[in-house]
């Protein structure tokens, strides 16, 4: 059963098609890592996923549902710049994402609830290793720090999908590794979803459940932009982790919830 | 060494910075004694003695008429009016600015309506000001909001659009709604912008009060140093205009250190 589902989706801008014919079907739960070369629509299909854009041609399902045309909580999203708010702590940053759908009035909670909201953002922070930092502005922390925050503020929205735009393309090696090792851990502790579009091919290959390669099969060289990205590859990866995933899911709920926390 | 490549240390940079000031007051000094010698009764470069002589008759004494202290209660009136005509503008170049910068359907009508009116030489609708609102503290104020709401909003409409949409997305990732994404994202990063701008807007302002009140008063700043100017009263003169000059440049170092130490995120408000 497809969780998300991609049906004959093209755009194009102008007489630029970027995506054509595209046709996917992706399970809950997976890892899609998104590579190919630039300019070839990767993050034209994330944007398309978000919501930011919509589909010239075709439709993109979600659990059954066309997905809404504009950016909402059910998919959470990482930028490889300028995901984090500059003028909030890094704790105000997480805990915004639980004020914003409560408080529609203010957008910002008081009392009880805010000292609650900011609670549960704090242990959030705490497991992506930034439990000191709480009061600091991500103008005083490293760019791997900033990425954290910018996790840990999508993950708080419990979102079913989480859109990753090369979000460790800025990020020096060592601390891309650990990046990496917090990615997994995260994912696999929730149901999500991913997709990573990612520049860096051993990332996609290491990360992935799946790898979707994006590239024009068609090209008229006097004519650039007539003819659009498809998925060439479509390579399912690291089986290990995609079987727990399985296992994990066909057990009863309440079991699978306790191994997941485990 | 380059030109370019030298700097002053602490105590040179102190001594560049007094000098200007200094041979400013020099050369006035040296030209006051040098006509007060030729002839005493010269009023056109007073000396130190003869403005402290006219700041002690309008600061610390009772005006003989009124029984006002004439320099305090100018001050008074035209801060006021400064404080009404600065505030309204904010407030209305904050909104405006927001609702054209953020909202495209907002923006489609407001962006050239509000570039066209910025355009608009305030002084030259100082007439019309005057016939529709009367000569009553009003039209000053509104000299003041009309000429300067045009441009706080363009400046801070233009820094509206500067805020990446990738924050605009991820704050609708978070939940938020057109009013609530106003409110929580793009407000709070426009305020310490806001400050800057009034910082750069408080030399029009105070030139658009002192036009106002030079025309149509019977208090104020501007009003005494038009009035006294039939008298060729420089003695007091030149110090309404340095006391002015002070109290604009307190404002603006007020506002700079306002912004520095309630937006300590924003890196502007450290330049």
């Amino acid at each position: 059963m497809s969780f998300i589902k991609v049906n004959n989706v093209w755009q194009q801008y102008a007489d630029q098609v970027v995506l054509e014919r595209l046709n996917l079907s992706v399970a809950e739960g997976e890892f899609c890592t998104l590579v190919g070369a630039s300019g070839c629509g990767k993050s034209t299909f994330l944007r398309l996923l978000l919501g930011q854009e919509r589909a010239s041609r075709g439709q993109i399902l979600l659990d059954g549902e066309p997905l809404a045309g504009e950016p909402d909580a059910s998919r959470g999203v990482v930028f490889q710049r300028y995901s984090v708010f500059p003028h909030l702590t890094v704790l105000n940053n997480v805990a915004l994402g639980l004020e914003l759908p409560r408080s529609p009035l203010l957008g910002r909670l008081f009392g009880s609830a805010k000292r609650q909201a900011r609670e549960e953002a704090a242990h959030l922070l705490n497991k992506v290793g930034l439990g000191h930092a709480l009061d600091k502005y991500p103008a005083q922390l490293s760019g791997g720090m900033q990425q954290r925050l910018a996790i840990a503020q999508a993950l708080i929205m419990k979102p079913r999908v989480l859109l990753l735009d090369e979000p460790f393309g800025a990020l020096d090696p060592g601390i891309r590794k650990d990046m990496h090792a917090l990615l997994l851990e995260l994912w696999r502790e929730t149901r999500l979803t991913v997709f990573m579009v990612t520049h860096d091919l051993s990332e996609g290959f290491s990360l992935g459940t799946r790898l979707l390669v994006f590239d024009k099969v068609r090209l008229d060289p006097h004519a650039p932009g007539a003819y659009g990205a498809r998925i060439t590859y479509d390579i399912p990866l690291n089986s290990d982790r995609r079987t727990a995933r399985a296992a994990v899911d066909a057990l009863p709920a309440e079991l699978a919830g306790a191994l997941r926390i485990a | 060494m380059r030109l370019i490549n030298r700097y002053p240390d602490r105590p040179s940079r102190l001594l560049l910075v007094i000098l200007p000031f200094a041979l400013v007051l020099f050369a006035y000094f040296m030209g006051s004694a040098e006509r007060l010698t030729d002839n005493p009764n010269d009023k056109l470069l007073p000396s130190a003695v003869q403005m402290a002589d006219a700041v002690k008759r309008l600061a610390f004494t009772a005006d003989v008429r009124s029984g006002d202290y004439l320099l305090w209660q100018d001050t008074a009136s035209s801060l006021r009016r400064l404080a009404i005509g600065l505030g309204i503008s904010a407030l209305a170049g904050l909104c405006l600015g927001i609702a054209a910068g953020t909202l495209p359907l907002f923006g489609a009508p407001l962006s050239p309506l509000l570039t066209v009116l910025s355009m608009v030489p305030p002084l030259a609708i100082l007439p019309i000001l005057f016939i529709v609102f009367g000569l009553g503290e009003l039209s000053k104020v509104m000299l003041i909001v009309i000429g300067i709401t045009p441009c706080l909003a363009r400046d801070l409409e233009q820094r509206a659009r500067e805020i990446p949409v990738e924050l605009l997305i991820k704050a609708q990732t978070l939940g938020a709604s057109t009013w609530t994404l106003m409110l929580r994202v793009v407000l709070p990063q426009l305020l310490p912008r806001l400050l800057i701008s009034l910082r750069l807007m408080l030399g029009s302002a105070w030139l658009f009060l002192i036009a106002a009140e030079a025309i149509a008063s019977t208090d104020g700043l501007g009003y005494r140093i038009f009035l006294v100017r039939r008298y060729l009263a420089m003695d007091v003169i030149l110090p309404y205009v340095v006391w002015i000059t002070l109290l604009a440049w307190l404002m603006d170092w007020g506002l700079k250190c306002l912004t520095r130490r309630a937006f300590p995120w924003y890196e502007g408000a450290k330049a």
